[in-house]
This record gives structure tokens, sequence and C-alpha cells, in this order.
């Protein structure tokens, strides 16, 4: 009877522990890897708070201001909300459907030089379950392209 | 014509699930032979009744009825024939119809199984599906109606999403989702046939095991196969993000995963039966709840909540279901008593404490990871998000104490082991995994994780296979059989115990393809000139050329890519970006060179218009194709687990003791000699 009690004392305590270090865990881990979320307006009325913090930037594309660098595959444009601009940095081709006035998402840091260095970019698309807006027929650039290769 | 058949096929097939419910309840409260007959009519009926609907779908989609809601919103007469039909499950509204065939049809199987079985559990089980069915009727002639008329009918449609025609996975991936996820309907109706009738001895959780096992086997293909596509098609060479909508079709299977095995403790001990309950009927909330984020358009932002109704009838019917789940357990958990008690701490059911006690601290982690955001915006009117490290720290070290539980379970024998049982069994996997352990650190690894992933392998891997090596050995010597009779007929004579193992042996190959790949894994983005070459992890990638092609539905844009290695040429890859005239979205195909050893990946990024230069995003990820392998271990072991005994009738166990079966005989009389 005793090596049952204790057999269950044992077991009970065994969960508590683990519990109690996941719990431990859990309330740590959360807050340490919340990104929030800003547009370029509220990011620079956060003034120097917003330097360095990991943060999500949203905005649109301004028309015109995007420089691809393809050699060094370095990537530069600016982000507006309609109120604020902000110019972003980052390394590496952009998505396919990247593009002026489109919307974007991009993850990084905003640093004293005034620019958003981002380690990620997200382009806004629509819900996985909603079928694309009817779109332009491709542009004539592939077709040239199509004219250029095509055996 | 055939959006006013489809429509009324599912107006009239509501009727019948209501009429159902109410029979089977009927049935199952008063024992009336003729209410439980019809009620099982009622299924059938119900069955032939969406499936005409579904059908009549997939006659529109491919005849293009544009005056068809559905077919107005995916179809387009360029889209190939192979994607017209499987943009039955592309969008919404045709998901949801999908959902209520499947739900039909496991209801008639359920039926058809057991029709002539004697007692009140599966009248009331069958009026519980007819409960979720009638939800899933009201949402289809209600808000998601794929049969709306549309008028003036459209010449043309702007076909599916080009995302979701660009792999053939996607004709695998969604219906298999559906089966497992749907699947855990019938265990949940299991469940509450069970608390309502009382019938909650050994019959009631043989039944909900096998049918868990099904939806189970079904998600864990889905899973992969998901993971699969996404690796394939997205181009960015992972396969699993902790995105939401990964996440709610990961949720469920952790529960489940909990259940099969939590329940072999009740089954062979009379222990954890209100935990067992309480298990089947979380999984079907988090199936529920896992459909309304991925539907509902609710992830996106809280925002887009308002943009459908669909949204409030799930968080209602999951608020209807967890209170009756709650009313009815608290209330009847009287009839689930414990009848036997835990014996010693080195034993099976300890092992599979901690194994539950892991896998729903796993639940509850990726649950709250998914749900935070919202619960933030709701709350605290903040936009946050909760990053892919949160998901990584958390359960990185769950799946690795997992994957060592994965090999301490079938070594330890129920109830009590002895010390020589203990030593016998742990000492030869516990020396394979030192073994490992130094062997990958002197190979150069030195990620903590990464080493304890492999070493904590291979002593699940050991492990189990001694399991296999035992009952052959034992079968050899007692039976002079050669050993792959012997593994032939110990598989045959024990189906659930060596599928069971099976299952395991995929886990732990697809863990360590996730760990290799993700450890691993070596990058490189550069533009190159036609000629040009970038080089990564021992391999030389040249671009060769740039070439365009029209297709009726697309334009595709590609590049001819020599493989070299060593300075030989070991092939060609072909990356390709696809422009559909419908969409504005170029999708691409990245080209994967797949080898046991290592994947090479490939992916178009961009590219100059006269054809100069194209920029090329390589990746290097080793044993990546162990995790697709693996996964049909998995699924290979669920269905030798339910594979139907050929050769004998299953035993009952003896009221309070332990199901004997012969191989276990076999084991026990060879560990003794």
């Amino acid at each position: 009877m005793s090596t049952r009690t204790t057999t269950k004392t044992i077991l009970i305590l065994g969960a508590v522990v683990v519990v109690a270090a996941f719990a431990y865990m859990l309330s740590g881990r959360i807050g340490n890897n919340l990104v929030y979320f800003y547009t370029p307006s509220e990011l620079l009325a956060e003034g120097s708070k917003a330097y360095g913090a990991k943060v999500r930037l949203g905005g649109q594309v301004v028309p015109g201001s995007v420089k691809w660098d393809a050699p060094t595959t370095d990537l530069r444009f600016v982000m507006q909300d309609g109120k604020a601009q902000i110019a972003v940095h980052s390394q590496g081709a952009p998505p396919q459907m990247f593009r002026d006035g489109i919307g974007v998402v991009v993850e990084g840091k905003y640093v004293e030089s005034g620019t958003f260095e981002a380690n990620e970019l997200l382009v806004k698309h629509s819900n996985e379950y909603r079928p694309p807006k009817p779109g332009q027929q491709p542009e004539e650039m592939y077709k040239s392209l199509i004219k250029a290769g095509a055996p | 014509m055939l959006g006013a058949l489809g429509s009324s096929a599912l107006r009239v097939a509501l009727l019948v699930a209501a009429f159902g419910l109410l029979a089977g309840a009927l049935g199952g409260a008063g024992g009336k032979e003729s209410w439980i007959r019809t009620a099982y009519a009622a299924a059938y009926t119900q069955f032939a009744l969406v499936a005409t609907a579904t059908l009549a779908m997939v006659t529109a989609l491919v005849s293009h009825d544009f005056s068809v809601s559905y077919v107005a919103q995916v179809g387009s007469r360029e889209t190939p024939l192979f994607y017209t039909i499987i943009s039955l499950w592309g969008a919404l509204e045709g998901s949801i119809l999908f959902w209520g065939f499947v739900l039909s049809a496991y209801t008639a199987a359920v039926v058809y199984i057991n029709r002539a079985r004697p007692g009140k559990l599966v009248p009331y089980a069958t009026a519980t599906l007819f409960f979720i069915s009638a939800f899933f009727l009201i949402l289809l002639v209600g808000p998601a109606n794929p049969f709306k008329p549309v008028f003036p009918v459209p010449a043309d449609g702007p076909g599916p999403n080009p995302l979701l025609q660009n792999h053939p996975l996607m004709a695998v991936h969604p219906p298999f989702l559906y089966l497992g996820y749907v699947g855990m309907s019938v265990p949940f109706a299991f469940a509450i046939g069970a608390l309502l009738s009382g019938e909650t001895g050994s019959e009631w959780i043989r039944t909900t095991r096998r049918w868990t096992m099904v939806a189970w086997g079904f998600l864990a293909f889905a899973i992969v196969a998901g993971m699969w596509w996404s690796y394939d098609v997205l181009g960015w060479g992972g396969y699993w993000a902790w995105d939401p909508v990964e996440n709610a079709s990961f949720l469920p299977w952790l529960t489940a995963t909990a259940f099969i095995h939590s329940e072999m403790v009740e089954e062979r001990r009379g222990m954890l039966r209100v935990w067992n309950m309480s298990l089947i009927i979380v999984t079907f909330l988090l199936t529920i709840l896992g459909t309304f984020l991925t539907r509902s358009g609710i992830l996106s932002s809280v925002h887009a909540f308002a943009e459908g109704t669909v949204g409030y009838y799930f968080l209602a019917f999951i608020a209807i279901v967890l209170f009756a789940s709650f009313v009815l357990l608290s209330g009847l958990s009287p009839r689930l008593k414990s009848t036997g008690r835990l014996d010693s701490l080195w034993s099976r059911e300890t092992v599979f404490f901690f194994n539950n006690l892991l896998l729903t601290g796993f639940m509850f982690t990726v649950l709250l990871g998914t749900l935070f955001p919202l619960v933030a915006e709701a709350v605290r009117g903040v936009k946050v998000s909760v990053g892919a490290p949160f998901f990584n720290q958390m359960t990185i070290p769950i799946c690795a104490t997992l994957l060592l539980l994965m090999g301490v379970g079938p070594a330890l024998p129920w109830r009590s082991a002895t010390r020589e049982q203990i030593q016998r069994q742990l000492i030869p996997p516990t020396v394979m995994m030192v073994t490992v352990a130094i062997g990958v650190v002197v190979a150069g690894v030195h990620q903590f994780y990464a080493v304890l992933a492999f070493a904590f392998a291979a002593f699940a891997i050991t492990a189990n296979l001694r399991e296999f090596w035992r009952g052959i050995r034992a079968r050899m010597t007692m039976h002079q059989e050669n050993p792959v009779t012997a593994l032939a007929r110990l598989v045959g004579g024990n189906h659930r115990r060596y599928g069971g193992y099976l299952a395991h042996m995929g886990v732990l190959l697809l863990a360590i393809g996730v760990t290799a790949s993700s450890a691993f894994r070596m990058e490189r983005e550069a533009t190159l000139k036609p000629g040009s070459a970038l080089t990564l992890g021992g391999y030389t990638v040249r671009l060769k050329d740039l070439w365009g092609r029209e297709e009726p539905q697309r334009v595709v844009v590609g590049a001819d890519v020599i493989v070299e290695r060593g300075g030989a040429v070991v092939g060609s890859v072909e990356p390709r970006m696809n422009y559909y005239k419908t969409s504005d979205t170029p999708v691409v195909t990245p080209a994967v060179r797949s080898r046991a050893d290592a994947d090479l990946y490939v992916n178009l990024m961009a590219f100059e218009r006269d054809g100069s230069s194209a920029t090329l995003r390589v990746l290097v990820e080793p044993l990546v194709s162990w995790i697709w392998f693996g996964g049909m271990v998995v699924a290979l072991g669920a269905i030798v687990s339910l594979w139907p005994a050929a050769r004998r009738v299953p035993r009952r166990s003896p009221p309070g003791g332990v199901a004997v079966d012969e191989d276990e005989v076999a084991v026990a009389a060879e560990g003794a000699a």
C-alpha cells in the first residue's frame, strides 16, 4: 500500500515539475517573441524609442521608389501609409508579386540613419480561400522574352 | 438547372439530417427498433443527397456552368480539366460542400458497419453525427451556399487561385486533410454516444480507437503532404512556418496522438477514462476551431471578421458543443470510474502519462501562439504577431523528449518492470544513443538540440527495432521459422502493436529529416548572367539560358540551370515562373533535385526582360526527403495497425485483467529463458 502511495506521489511530483517548467518557459518566451505591427506614421510617432526594436511595418510601396540592384541583390524602396513615409532596405530579390503601389509588410529594425533594415518582406496577398481578382494580362515584357528565347 | 438540383438536394438533406437526429435520439432513449432503423435509413439518404449535390457541383465545374455562383467564382474555360475538378475544394463554399460530403460518407459508413450492433451506443452516436452534419448543411443552404444563381451569366470566370492550380499535390493534401479532420467527428460521436447510453465499457473504447486511428492516419498523411506542397510550390525552401493554417491542422493531430496512446491504458488497465473522453472531445473541438480559423477570414486580421457571417455560425457551434460536452462529461463522469490503478513507476503506463502531458502541453503552446494575436488585438487593440522563434524555442525541447519516450515506451512492459527487464531493454538503446551522440559531435555537429535529437532518435529507433527483433527471434526458436516468415507472422499476429512501432519509425525518420534540414541548411542568392555560376555546399549551379513559353491559361518563364558536382555535370534543373492570365500575381515553380542525402533547391527569383541575367536562390537542405518518406511510413503504420485480423477474433480481456496475446507470451518465454 505504501509503495503505491509513493508511486502516485512521485508521479504527481513529476507532473508538477513538467507543468511548472512549461509555464515558466511559456511566460518568458511569448513576451520576448512578440512582434508589434506599425504603420510608417505610427512608427515615426514613437520617436527615438522606435530605433532598434524588432517590429513589423506595413504600408504601400511608393510608386517609382523601387531600386532593385540585381548584381548585388540589393533592394531599396519607400513605404507609405498616406501620412508618412519610411525608406526600407533589404537584401535579396523581392517576391514575384512585388511592384509599385502594392501593400507590403516588412519585418526588421528601424535604425538611426532613418532607414528600416528589413530581413523579411511579405507581400499582402488575398486570403488563400479567396480567388484572385481579375488582373492584367501578362505584360509585354514576358512576351519579349518569349520571342527572344523561344526555340 | 444544376444549381437548382444542388440547392434542393442540400435543402432536403438538411431536413433528413434534422429528422435523423430526432430518430436517433428517440431510438437511443427508448430503444425502439423502428426509430433506430429510421435513423439508419436517414444516414444513407443523407449521403445520397449530399453526394448528388457534390456531383452536381463537379458537373457544373466541368461544364463551365457560370450560372452557379461557385463556378463563376473559381471556374475558367482555360483551366485544365484536372485543376477544374479539384477546384471543388479551392474556395470557401466548395470546401464546406466537400466537408459535408465527407461527413455524410463517414456517417453512412458508421451506420453500415455497426448496423447489427445491439444497444443504444450506435443510435446516439448516429444522432450526434446528424447534429454535426445539420450544422454544416445549415451553412450550405445559408451563408456558404455554393449554388446561388448568378445573373447575368458571365461568359468566363477568373479560374482558381493560381497557387492552387500549380501542383498536383493540391489533389492529395486537401482531401486527406478533410478525411482526417472530418473523421475526428466519428470518435466524438461515439464519445457522446457512450456518455448518453452509459455503454462506456471496452466496446466503446475499441470502436473509438479504430475510428480515431483512421482519422489520425489520414491527418498525419495530409499534414506531411501539405508540408511537401508548401516546399514544392511556395518557393521559400521551407516546409513549416508555424503559420496559423498549418497550426490548425496540427492541433487536433496532437491530441489525437495523445488519445491513441492513453486509450491503451484504459483498454488494458481501466484507468484514465475521463481523460480519454476529454481528449476526444477536445480533438473534435480543435477541428472545428481550425475550420473556423481558416474559413472565417479572422486570421489575417480581426477586422476581416466582418466580411463574412460564416464565422459567427462557427463560434456559436463551438460554444454549443463545448457547453454540451462539458455538461455531459461532468454530469455523467460517475459512469467513467477507474477500475485499475498504477502499480509501478517503471511501467508503460507511466511513459504514456508523460507522453500525454507533453502532447497536451505541445497543443497548448501551439494554440496559445496561434490565438495570442487575436486575443491581443481584441483586448488591447494592438496588432502583434508571435514569431516562429517562440514556437521553436518552446516545441524543440518537447519534441526531443517525445523522441526519447518513443523509445522508452515500447521497451517497458505494462504494470511493472523488474530491474533485469529494465537493464535488458534499456541498455542497448542507451549504448546506441551515446555512440551516436559522440559520433555526430566528432563529425562536427555542435548545435545542442541537433545532437540531442539525433541521439534520442537513435535511442528510439534501436528500441523499436529491438521489439521487432525480439518477436522474430522468439518465433524462430519456438516455431522454427525463417526470419522473413517470422516477421510476416509476427506483424500479422498483432497488427496494432507492430503497426504502432512502424508509425514510431516513420515519426523518427521524419524527425531526423527535420533536424538535419533545419540545422544544416545552406542558402545563397545571386544574380547570374548566362554561362556564369554560383557554388554552394559542393554544388556548382550554372545558368545556361532563359526562355519563355505561352500556354492556354498562363505564360511560363523558365531558366535552364546546369548542376555540377566535383567538376562534373550531374544534371540540370528548370526553375520557372508562371504568369496566369487571370491573376496579377506570378507563381513560381521551384526546381528541386531530390536525393536521399540532400535536396538541391533552385528558385528563379527575378530576371531581366531581355534575358541578360537572372537572380537565382539556391538552397542545399540535407535529408529533406526523409520527411516525406517518414510521413509515408507513418501512414503505412496506421494501415498495418488497422488491418483487420484475419486469423483470429480479437480476444476479450478478462475482467480487470490484461489482454493476452501470443507474441507477448512468446517474448516473455524468450525473456525467461
